[in-house]
């Protein structure tokens, strides 16, 4: 089965390691996949803050462009995407109004939806759909040294738990131990990372990742893993600002995929390991595959 | 079929504004009187009144009516009102028909015109069928002097001592080793912190002693067969491998076992307390019995043991591991369901934590600590065996909640209190309690709040989303934290506690819809068993002879129970003093000349009423045991089975009655209803 | 010395139907059944910083205070995390509602000019009708630069660092058939379903609420 494989905007920006390791995964895990042609931004949350209607319809092309294209399911990785893609499907079903207007809106560009396509995120492909045994045939390099904090964020949780429990979920612990790495016991799972308030309004935000990266260390882990390009650049970027304002906390903030594609024996570079600010060496040490 | 003129008395009740704001009664009752047979046709406010009632008796005597017709609410409500009003001015009171204009018409309806002009379709049905109505007696049913009462908590024992000092025969079956219940757990009940074993356990020793009370603990109730007042209902009687009769509690057994140690958790103590194999549930059980539990005994599980138990009762030989599990039959007259409820399972809410971290603890865990003769003496430790020094107790874990139950399970604000000040006596700790909304209205509640209030436990009116165990502020490290906003005070806080203690919901117990569906009961969407009015017939269900008492019904505290376990034994008592029940004359018979033998109705009814005569090769119906369903008549293919009360010639005039075009008073056969009558007069 | 501030709120401070308005979106109805347990405030990581918690906010909509809620921090801090939507025992939609609460404020104007959330939302807004995608670094430099260009200052490190990882791009996200979602986009506005109880939607795509009085800046 190939899946569409929807992007978002920020995997082609500061979000380039997590495509590059997921790419590199599929790839390496035999996944078919095909990019969406002239895909749209989903609008992720800030559309939503101006007009609900415009950000489902938003959504819905790039639905109804996989429609035509012939998918049955879409695989996004980044969180938000996830989040609106399920959020506008589930609203257009909730509420007859919508569909129709969506519909109205789409037929536009020559568009519809009028089959049930799903939107999947690869952590539940990869658990699902590969199986937690081919992935473990498929380790060639198993993460010993690693102890990693599981950090999933909200929105693949919230409020669509699809694939997962919400309040403790385990997909990508099972897919860590899989890789041989010891998944440490990590209570703030899902808590907000600060979402983009670390860039508009710095301290409510700042104070929600250095709280998720202090307990991560507390814990004993010496990498955090993630699935959602904003969690990453807010857990990874803010070192600086987080060390000035209460205390160093660096403990390095890696994609689940290139967790994966690491085990998987891929080499660094294409991973995008070195595309991390606070570097794998910092807790890891030595260069874990050149 | 009588070949006399009919003379139809119309009434149609306004029932205040609950049908006249909707249908035009007047305008019914000028409708009605127009129609054939009708001799009076009046429209009043409150016909189930008394000068309602006296309309219809003083009519039947001055205009001579020889049936009635009352478009009104439900029968359920008022169909014996004026049955026994047609009956007093005269006439059998059967000639007497109802309509439902309330429930079916005016109730569901807002549209003044259709509403109208369906109330007049009705009546004019009822009219119709009315004019074919018999004459009929009722049946008198003797009912078996006995009760039984099923559950052996409060409630239950209540009940059984109440009807047993009656003089009436009471079997109380109790589902655990023990009566007692959830009661028994208890330490201290609120609000008079009265030790809930004082109070209790001399009710349950009248109960092991009384005369009239046969007691079957470690019983079940499997099959229920009849109806009111002559129920028969088999119980089984799970083996306990000890000779009841000869048991006598002295516990020589249990500390012959080879388990030199109890081993296993043990049920009573909420798990936080072992046992060994053979056990007395508790010191106060009753029956003074002691039990084997088949799961962990060597003997029974493995079948090689060295049976010492048997040496500790050597004199009373009460040991039997061949003990097999009984059945008995018995009939009774009457049913009291006093099954009681379960605690939500805490583990439904991870948030909470229960499960994951130690310590925390459920409400009835910390009931069984507090308690004197519980598993650590009265000692509230922690599970490692420290003392805490701060506690937190969560109110409504499973209530209040549409992700687990909607109810507000009633009592839990009330022992959260009174766990708060047990737990302030045995500890020295700082006690927290997060509420949503203290809810404490009974009789001295209000009074235990404020005594709480002065005892200086912390009250926070916010309502905890979870329990965690990471920290942040110093002094949190090692506890479990409790994140809330307190909503009175205008903050969030985070306050680092000890111990947890999640005040539980009370749920129906998970075997709810099996007991339900043996004593053809009706649950409501909690699961709680249904009563047949919520104020007005709180104990008795919708099967008649079938009573309910305790929190099988809803979350109640003791006090109510205890009135509710009086309400049902009176209500049973109400049965069996008067000594019959008049059963409705709805039964079916055999028209013996259309009969063919065919005996396709025998095996149908459900009650083995029907026999099949040999000599005359017919069909009878026994009318004793008849309980009306209907099943034969439906079945029988030659239509000779007829049921009173639902005769064909009722049914189809009422359908023609229906069908006249209302408009200009033709069938569908073009003839008016006086034609269409004439011609079935005249058959 | 300390200044006394007067705080009582009069029948008049109210703006009747707003609360109404609110419950009206297709997801917002449970707004009435809130008990005011508090849990929503207890688990948002993020009310600690607001002047009103969810609790309180849902509070002021239902009883139609308009302005202190489209005035509050709190619709601003709201992150999305979802959380109190999940745990909240009546099923209240509290994040639909917010991000209700944030269209009404955007579009009548209940904050200061330069505050950065709703020129961010403004910016992303426009970028993704011109361009159908964003580019992050241009969206993060304009919003800086519209509402806190000292901002520009503090962040110019992370903006090295991101350059020296690859993760700052230099060209323009965009799609290719920019004129049809255009033409979508405006289509919704066309089709001005009334569904949300009075509200209108105008020509540039922002929500006008319909109760109007007492609209202050």
């Amino acid at each position: 089965m190939k899946y569409c494989y929807y992007p978002g905007c920020s995997v082609k920006g500061t979000g380039r390691a997590y495509e590059e390791s997921l790419l590199a995964v599929l790839n390496a895990l035999g996944i078919e996949y095909e990019e969406l042609e002239d895909w749209n931004c989903c609008g992720a949350t800030a559309y939503m803050a101006m007009d609900e209607i415009k950000s489902c319809v938003l959504a819905a092309r790039n639905i109804a462009l996989a429609e035509k294209a012939g998918y049955t399911e879409i695989m996004a990785p980044c969180s938000a995407c996830y989040l609106v893609l399920n959020k506008s499907l589930r609203y257009m079903e909730s509420s007859k109004p919508v569909a129709e207007t969506v519909n109205k809106a789409l037929a536009t560009a020559n568009l519809k939806i009028s089959k049930k396509i799903k939107v999947r995120h690869p952590l539940d492909i990869i658990l699902n759909d590969y199986g937690l045994d081919r992935l473990k045939k498929a380790v060639k390099r198993p993460l010993k040294e690693f102890k990693v904090a599981p950090y999933y964020g909200c929105q693949i949780i919230r409020p669509y738990s699809t694939f997962d429990d919400q309040y403790n979920p385990t997909s990508m612990d099972k897919i860590l131990t899989a890789l041989g790495a010891t998944v440490v016991e990590f209570p703030l799972k899902t808590r907000c990372c600060g979402s983009s308030l670390t860039g508009t309004l710095p301290e409510p935000g700042l104070l929600c990742a250095y709280i998720i990266l202090r307990e991560a260390l507390r814990r004993g882990a010496n990498v955090i893993s993630t699935g959602c390009s904003l969690c990453q650049f807010n857990l990874d970027g803010y070192h600086d600002k987080i060390e000035k304002k209460w205390e160093p906390v660096r403990i390095p903030t890696l994609y689940f995929t290139q967790l994966i594609g690491l085990a998987l024996g891929i080499d660094e570079q294409t991973l995008g390991i070195h595309r991390c600010i606070v570097p794998l060496s910092a807790t890891i040490g030595q260069p874990v595959n050149a | 079929m009588k070949k006399e003129q009919v003379r139809i008395g119309f009434y149609v009740c306004h029932c205040g504004h609950n049908i006249a704001s909707v249908v035009d009664c007047k305008a019914v009752a000028e409708y009605v009187a127009k129609l054939p047979g009708v001799v009076v046709s009046r429209d009043y406010k409150y016909m189930c009144s008394d000068p309602g009632q006296e309309l219809i008796i003083n009519d039947i005597k001055e205009h001579k009516l020889n049936r009635i017709v009352v478009a009104s609410c439900s029968p359920l409500l008022h169909e014996h009102t004026f049955r026994t009003a047609t009956e007093k001015g005269g006439l059998n009171p059967f000639l007497c028909q109802m309509v439902n204009i309330r429930e079916h018409n005016s109730w569901v309806h807002t549209d003044r015109e259709a509403a109208t002009l369906k109330a007049k379709e009705l009546a004019r049905a009822a009219v119709h069928r009315v004019m074919f109505h018999r004459e009929l007696e009722t049946k008198k049913v003797p009912i078996t002097p006995a009760v039984m009462v099923v559950g052996g908590g409060i409630a239950g024992i209540h009940a059984a001592l109440t009807l047993a000092n009656a003089g009436k025969k009471v079997y109380l079956v109790e589902r655990e080793p023990t009566i007692g219940g959830h009661m028994a757990k208890f330490d201290k009940t609120f609000p008079t912190l009265d030790c809930a074993a004082c109070i209790l356990t001399p009710k349950m020793s009248e109960v092991a002693s009384h005369p009239n009370i046969t007691l079957w603990t470690y019983s079940e109730v499997v099959k229920v067969e009849g109806f009111v007042g002559n129920y028969k209902i088999t119980v089984k009687h799970k083996p306990r491998y000890i000779i009841e009769d000869l048991c006598v509690g002295c516990g020589e057994c249990i500390n012959k076992c080879v388990y030199k140690d109890p081993r296993f958790p043990d049920e009573f103590n909420e798990g936080l307390g072992k046992r060994k194999p053979i056990y007395l549930p508790f010191p106060q059980a009753t029956p003074q019995v002691v039990l084997i539990d088949p799961e962990v005994c060597l003997k029974l599980k493995t079948g090689k043991c060295k049976q010492t138990c048997l040496e500790g009762c050597q004199d009373r030989k009460a040991i039997d591991f061949n003990q097999k599990e009984r059945f008995s039959e018995v009939q009774v007259g009457a049913v009291i369901i006093a099954t009681g409820f379960k605690t939500f399972d805490a583990k439904r809410i991870p948030q909470y934590g229960y499960g994951k971290y130690p310590n925390v603890f459920t409400a009835l865990e910390v009931e069984r600590m507090v308690n004197a003769s519980g598993p650590t003496n009265g000692h509230v430790v922690l599970r490692d065996g420290r003392e805490p020094k701060s506690i937190g107790i969560i109110h409504c874990v499973g209530s209040r909640d549409k992700k687990t139950n909607k109810y507000c399970s009633r009592v839990c604000c009330m022992y959260s209190l009174k766990l708060a000040h047990l737990l302030k006596e045995h500890t020295n700790a700082e006690v927290y309690n997060f509420y949503i909304d203290m809810r404490t209205p009974g009789k001295a509640y209000e009074e235990f709040y404020d005594k709480l209030l002065n005892e200086g436990v912390h009250f926070i009116r916010g309502r905890v989303g979870e329990v965690t165990d990471w920290a942040y502020a110093p002094g949190e490290e090692g506890k479990l934290v409790i994140r809330v906003e307190d909503t009175l005070a205008g903050f969030v806080r985070r306050i680092p506690v000890d111990m947890v203690v999640l005040a539980t919901g009370l749920e129906p117990q998970p075997d709810a819809a099996d007991v339900q569906r043996m004593f053809n009961m009706s649950c409501g969407s909690e699961g709680f068993f249904l009563e047949r009015h919520p104020k007005l017939a709180p104990v008795n269900t919708f099967t008649d002879g079938i009573f309910l008492a305790g929190c099988c019904q809803g979350p109640k505290d003791i006090p109510d129970t205890v009135a509710q376990a009086g309400a049902a034994a009176a209500e049973a008592l109400v049965l069996i003093d008067k000594g019959f029940i008049e059963q409705e004359p709805n039964t079916a018979f055999v028209r013996e000349e259309d009969c063919s033998g065919c005996k396709s109705c025998i095996s149908l009814c459900p009650y083995s009423a029907i026999t099949f005569n040999e000599t005359k090769k017919k069909a009878e119906i026994n009318e004793a045991l008849c309980k009306g369903c209907g099943t034969c008549v439906a079945s029988c293919p030659s239509g000779s089975i007829v049921q009173r009360l639902f005769e064909d010639e009722e049914i189809f005039s009422e359908i023609e009655g229906l069908l006249v075009d209302s408009a200009n008073g033709k069938n569908f056969a073009g003839q008016s209803s006086g034609e269409k009558r004439a011609e079935v007069m005249a058959k | 010395m300390h200044e006394l501030v007067r705080t009582i709120k009069y029948e008049a401070d109210r703006v009747p139907g707003f609360g109404e308005e609110i419950k009206s979106v297709p997801g917002c109805e449970n707004l009435q059944s809130c008990i005011q347990c508090g849990t929503c405030s207890g688990m948002c990581p993020l009310s600690i910083y607001m002047d009103y918690t969810p609790r309180q906010i849902i509070e002021l909509v239902r009883s139609d205070f308009k302005n202190e809620v489209l005035k509050s921090y709190t619709i601003w801090l709201c992150a999305s995390c979802y959380v109190c939507t999940v745990e909240c025992p009546r099923e209240v939609h509290i994040t639909d509602i917010m991000y209700e609460l944030k269209q009404r404020a955007i579009h009548e104007g209940y904050y200061p000019k330069r505050f950065p959330i709703p020129v961010l939302a403004r910016e992303f807004f426009r970028t993704v009708f011109k361009y159908g995608r964003v580019t992050e670094n241009f969206l993060a430099t304009t919003m800086m630069l519209k509402s806190n260009w000292k901002g520009v200052f503090s962040s110019w490190k992370l903006g090295l660092k991101l350059i020296s990882t690859g993760r700052f791009p230099f060209k323009k996200e965009e799609i290719k058939r920019k004129d049809e979602l255009q033409k979508i986009l405006s289509t919704v506005d066309k089709l001005s379903i009334d569904m949300l109880g009075g509200i209108s939607h105008l020509g540039n795509g922002t929500k006008k609420s319909n109760n109007n009085h007492n609209n202050h800046h």
